[in-house]
């Protein structure tokens, strides 16, 4: 591997055919682990534990941020909307923002830095207390028994997760747009209703979802494992999986936003 | 390990999960009205002036929502607007309905509205609306309005 860092043109090439390099490395990695989770579905109990660490315990942070984040689109919507004398449509602006954009992206970033981050620290650490050679000496296969069920389970979670946020915040609009300020409870309601489409608007939340929690728990089982097995380099990489993820998040909702409400 | 507890706390997150799917799907969506899968039939209607009439707003009739307005494209025979107009199966029209774009509100989204006339025969799937009215262009009639005020001032000057 290319080893001449720095600001040369050297330096540059050398960047570019690392960061390639790496690419190609993390592609072949997340096609081995789609490869060899037949171990995870041969013992569901391995993704139910790691469904437990990643799905369970970031119940709390998405939705008390679900429901503030409802809170505060309650009042600010509200704000605007009552300039033009449209607090009625309060429902579906809290619904159509939460379900199509907020709720995937913000319950994604959510999940990269709660779980993700712990994965690639757990995962990292293995591999620098040098467990995972410890598994290969015992012909276990460790991207089997440590990586896939990790993949799953962030697979599986995250759409949940979205869900779960989009959901709590609905009801934290609710909260603050009909219980406090006084918005008229069968326009909001109906209103949302009436806008909010089951396929076009909920089905392409879930879709972006699902696309996010690919990514994520592909980036950071990933930096987890490819980390140097050093402290520092743990640390680095669990910086790194936050960092990349969330930009990754953002990128993709912008092709995948671009992509299914573009035309409209 | 302690499974059992495991166990219970996947379950409950993944009913919770599923339990938020279903709240979007019925409380926020509209699954339960037009558009979650129910049949439909086709009907053209062609238009000289659509105003901000969108895919997907509503066809009401008498106030009651009878479907949804499936696709606006140009008509290159006709030179206007040619909207289609999908229509729930339980929902019958005679051939002389007329065809109105009108606002919901003064400011509101724009729907199409069908009035049934007294033909015994109902229009079939593909079939054409022939009366339509077009949409109300607010330019148009404050032109019009400051047209008639002005025509009314000069015959006072007179």
């Amino acid at each position: 591997m290319a080893t001449h860092k720095g600001f040369s043109i050297r330096g540059i090439g050398a960047r570019t055919i690392d960061s390639v390099l790496r690419l190609g490395y993390a592609t072949r990695f997340i096609a081995r682990t789609i490869a060899s989770s037949g171990t995870s579905l041969k013992r569901p109990r391995l993704v139910i534990r790691e469904l437990y660490f990643t799905g369970v315990l970031s119940l709390i942070i998405i939705l008390v941020s679900g429901l503030f984040v409802g809170m505060v689109l309650g009042y600010q919507g509200y704000y605007t909307l009552q300039t033009y004398g449209s607090e009625s449509a309060l429902g579906v602006l809290v619904a159509l923002s939460l379900v199509r954009e907020l709720g995937p992206v913000m319950a994604a970033l959510l999940f990269a830095s709660r779980a993700g981050s712990a994965m690639t620290a757990e995962i990292g650490l293995m591999k620098a207390t040098e467990q995972l050679s410890a598994m290969e000496m015992m012909a276990v296969d460790p991207i089997a028994r440590v990586v896939a069920p990790r993949f799953w389970a962030g697979f599986i979670s995250m759409p949940l997760l979205a869900a779960m946020f989009s959901a709590m915040g609905v009801f934290g609009g609710y909260l603050v747009g009909v219980v406090q300020i006084g918005v008229d409870d069968g326009s909001f309601w109906s209103q949302m209703q009436s806008a909010v489409d089951f396929h076009k608007d909920i089905m392409n939340g879930v879709i972006k979802s699902v696309v996010f929690g690919f990514a994520v728990t592909w980036i950071s089982l990933f930096e987890g494992y490819d980390a140097p097995p050093t402290a520092e380099g743990v640390s680095g990489a669990t910086t790194r999986t936050v960092v990349t993820s969330s930009l990754a998040i953002l990128a993709l909702d912008f092709l995948l936003t671009a992509f299914m409400f573009g035309g409209v | 390990m302690q499974r059992s507890t495991l166990d219970l706390w996947v379950g409950l997150f993944v009913m919770g999960g599923i339990g938020a799917l279903l709240v979007l799907a019925m409380k926020v969506g509209n699954m339960s009205s037009i558009g979650g899968g129910s049949e439909t039939y086709a009907l053209t209607a062609n238009f000289d002036n659509i105003g901000g009439l969108k895919p997907r707003a509503p066809v009401k009739s008498s106030g009651v929502v009878v479907g949804r307005v499936s696709g606006i494209t140009f008509d290159n025979e006709k030179f206007n607007a040619r909207v289609t107009l999908n229509i729930e199966k339980t929902y019958k029209f005679p051939k002389d309905t007329s065809a109105s774009i009108l606002t919901s509100g003064l400011l509101g989204e724009q729907y199409v509205g069908l009035e049934g006339g007294g033909d015994p025969v109902n229009l079939n799937a593909g079939d054409r609306i022939k009366q339509t009215q077009s949409a109300v262009v607010l330019e148009k009639l404050i032109g019009q309005f400051l047209y008639s005020k002005a025509s009314e001032g000069g015959g006072d000057k007179k």
